[in-house]
């Protein structure tokens, strides 16, 4: 027994069969060694951390604006997390979530500033320029890797960039607003040009009801349609799918084609709700933090209807303590990365489980008693 | 055109490049060993904020470095923790360093925006950098330039000349020849992970001190994508690193020279260049499909363990 042994006499041992409960129970392990960490952190600054803990998790979501604002800001999570679990389960790893969101915005902003009179269907035709622009800008990237076998994950990622500065060009630009004192914004929406609310006194609007629509749609998608079945096998058994004779490039289009449509179409619901213009900054990093929506919600598109909602109440938290424990409001992409870090190590116990190590002792007659036992 | 318009062109490529060499030499031989850590972004920020942090509070920028060397391979050793000894999904744990590292130095590095520091002085070597033409074309850079150019040469050595580099490309091509004949392939690519976050930290070290001397939320600005990028482009070969990395050095000067240079081009568009650019490139050195599989280490990306 070495010495290792002795001090942590516990061993990983493969499970027969991966555990449903576990991959149930980690995300809950997770989020709760987050608020471990959170505890510890806050205390580590000086706050006192069931003080804390109060500002950043309850005050927030203690009255119907709250709960608006938890809801609002889960919506372009949830669209974006929906598509990136669809993708994610078939290995095309679409980490440019946040440049489609971008793209999104421009394309169905631009509907909503140059084509005037489309009255009621000015909303619509924003909403399909808005997933379309997003599916443009990922089928960027299905094209060069299936045309060209480049990495999607270098390529989605490096077209984030190239959307930021397309979007900044434009606002301080050909689309700045001439009345708007030289900032860098273009003009308002029009009022038919806004999402309605859901209900008054609070800001969350329809989008977030489309979300839940979408992610429903997702899980239909995923679990009884030929194409998510392909696609799942594509990500669990590679040569399986390969051997059934399903198409990598057809799974590697659909997959960036939906994430990058739900991306793009969070994109414009978030300048045509909340924001109601284009500026530089129209994204906190949604883009990113859904790809942690995603693993947090068991690549399910109903699982991140949950997690994104936590991941929600993790902005609030961040604004809330910003404002009245004057803590950077980076806190909150540090807890979202300690989140997906626990994640993946508890995920570790669904194909895992810990073991005591016996002691062996020297016994030469053992190993005779064994084979007799085993013939 | 003459010297004087062209010396600094070529100063401020070297200077760009300098982080790229120094993070994508470590990316090579981490992926030499078979790993893929994709948090080479998230690596550079900590080293970015821990060299700022430590250089500002204590007045010596190697402090500073050696810190921010220490603290990339602290990362690197979470990413370890959890892919080789746990093993977890390398693209998935990659993407949360990445995205932790960025959340970290921001919150870590709050109390340092704004604050100045000294940058990294130049070398005056004597006799050489008196040399006209040659002297502020060569021998006036700082001290990490010159220990990018050691690096390389420490990178290649390593790998092609010594037993040591032959077991660790033997690790990464077949982990599981490499331990049946024996080699620890788990703490081989402990080491790897540990080299690469160093490098990655080195790097950061030298954006916040040298490139521009400041403290900036994610001023790496893709700069750990493009690093992974360029070891695709450089066929995990270490020469073409350092071609590749000069390459992307010009083409990130190119932007702050063009308008200079009488270009009329709004600025947004000069700055999507080393973006566009690395997806040519990518584009390239790609479209054979036989390039990448003759060249990329063949157990990249892939889970090893000993007992199955």
């Amino acid at each position: 027994m070495s010495l290792l042994e002795r001090v942590w006499p516990l061993q990983l041992e493969r499970r027969a069969a991966p555990s449903r409960v576990m991959s149930f129970a980690s995300p809950l392990i997770a989020a709760v060694a987050m608020l471990i960490t959170g505890f510890i952190l806050f205390s580590a600054l000086g706050k006192d951390p069931v003080a804390a803990f109060n500002v950043f998790f309850i005050e927030p979501l203690s009255n119907a604006y709250g709960l608006g604002e938890l809801l609002l800001k889960a919506t372009p999570l949830l669209l974006c997390a929906v598509g990136l679990t669809i993708g994610f389960r078939a290995n095309v790893w679409n980490i440019g979530a946040e440049g489609q969101f971008v793209i999104g915005a421009i394309a169905g902003g631009g509907v909503a500033l140059f084509a005037s009179g489309l009255g009621v269907f000015a909303l619509p035709a924003m909403l399909l320029a808005g997933a379309a622009g997003g599916m443009a800008w990922a089928g960027i990237a299905a094209w060069l890797r299936t045309r060209f076998n480049t990495s999607e994950i270098l390529v989605t990622l490096m077209l984030v960039y190239i959307a930021k500065l397309g979007l900044s060009y434009l606002v301080h630009g050909p689309w700045r607003d001439p009345a708007g004192f030289n900032f860098p914004q273009s003009q308002a929406f029009d009022e038919n040009e806004i999402l309605p609310l859901l209900w008054e006194g609070a800001r969350v609007n329809i989008a977030f009801i489309m979300a839940l629509a979408l992610a429903v749609l997702g899980a239909i998608f995923v679990s009884k349609s030929f194409a998510g079945f392909r696609m799942r096998v594509a990500g669990l058994a590679p040569a399986a799918a390969a051997y059934a004779g399903y198409s990598d490039k057809r799974n590697i289009w659909l997959a960036l084609l939906i994430s990058g449509g739900c991306a793009g179409l969070a994109g414009i619901c978030e300048v045509a709700g909340p924001i109601g213009l284009l500026s530089p900054d129209i994204s906190p990093g949604y883009g990113f933090a859904a790809i942690i929506v995603a693993f947090v919600g068991r690549l399910h598109p109903l699982g991140v209807v949950l997690s994104s909602l936590l991941m929600s109440a993790l902005y609030l938290g961040g604004e809330s303590a910003q404002i009245e424990l004057q803590l950077p409001s980076s806190v909150t992409g540090l807890f979202q990365g300690i989140l997906l870090f626990y994640l993946l190590a508890a995920d570790l116990f669904i194909t895992f489980r810990l073991r005591r190590v016996k002691p062996i002792v020297a016994q030469p007659l053992a190993i005779g008693v064994k084979t007799a036992n085993a013939s | 055109m003459n010297l004087e318009q062209w010396l600094p062109i070529v100063t401020s490529t070297v200077a760009a490049a300098t982080p790229l060499i120094i993070a994508a030499l470590g990316v090579l031989v981490c992926e030499r060993a078979g790993v893929l850590n994709l948090g080479v972004e998230g690596m550079m920020l900590i080293g970015a904020v821990t060299a700022f942090a430590v250089g500002v509070s204590s007045g010596s920028l190697l402090l500073g470095y050696v810190a921010a060397a220490f603290a990339g391979m602290a990362l690197s050793l979470l990413f370890g923790l959890l892919t080789l000894t746990l093993q977890t999904n390398q693209v998935a744990t990659g993407l949360a360093l990445a995205l932790f590292g960025v959340g970290l130095s921001a919150f870590v590095g709050q109390g340092f925006v704004g604050l100045p520091i000294d940058r990294v002085p130049d070398l005056s070597i004597p006799f050489l950098s008196g040399i006209p033409m040659l002297g502020p074309l060569l021998f006036r850079y700082d001290a990490v330039v010159y220990l990018s150019l050691v690096l390389y040469l420490a990178v290649s050595w390593f790998l092609y000349r010594s037993s040591a580099g032959l077991r660790l490309r033997a690790v990464g091509e077949s982990p599981g020849v490499a331990h049946s004949i024996g080699e620890r392939v788990i703490l081989i690519r402990y080491l790897a992970v540990l080299f690469g976050g160093a490098t990655s930290g080195v790097a950061g070290a030298y954006l916040s001190t040298a490139l521009t001397p400041m403290w900036v939320e994610g001023m790496s600005a893709g700069r750990g994508w493009i690093v992974l990028a360029l070891v695709v482009f450089a066929t995990w070969r270490p020469l073409r690193v350092l071609l590749g990395a000069y390459l992307f050095g010009g083409v990130t000067v190119l932007q702050l020279h063009a308008q200079g240079l009488g270009v009329n081009v709004p600025s947004e568009f000069l700055s999507m260049l080393p973006y566009a650019a690395t997806i040519v490139v990518l584009v390239v050195i790609c479209r054979d499909p036989r390039t990448i599989l003759l060249n990329q280490p063949a157990s990249l990306g892939r889970s090893f363990h000993p007992d199955h």
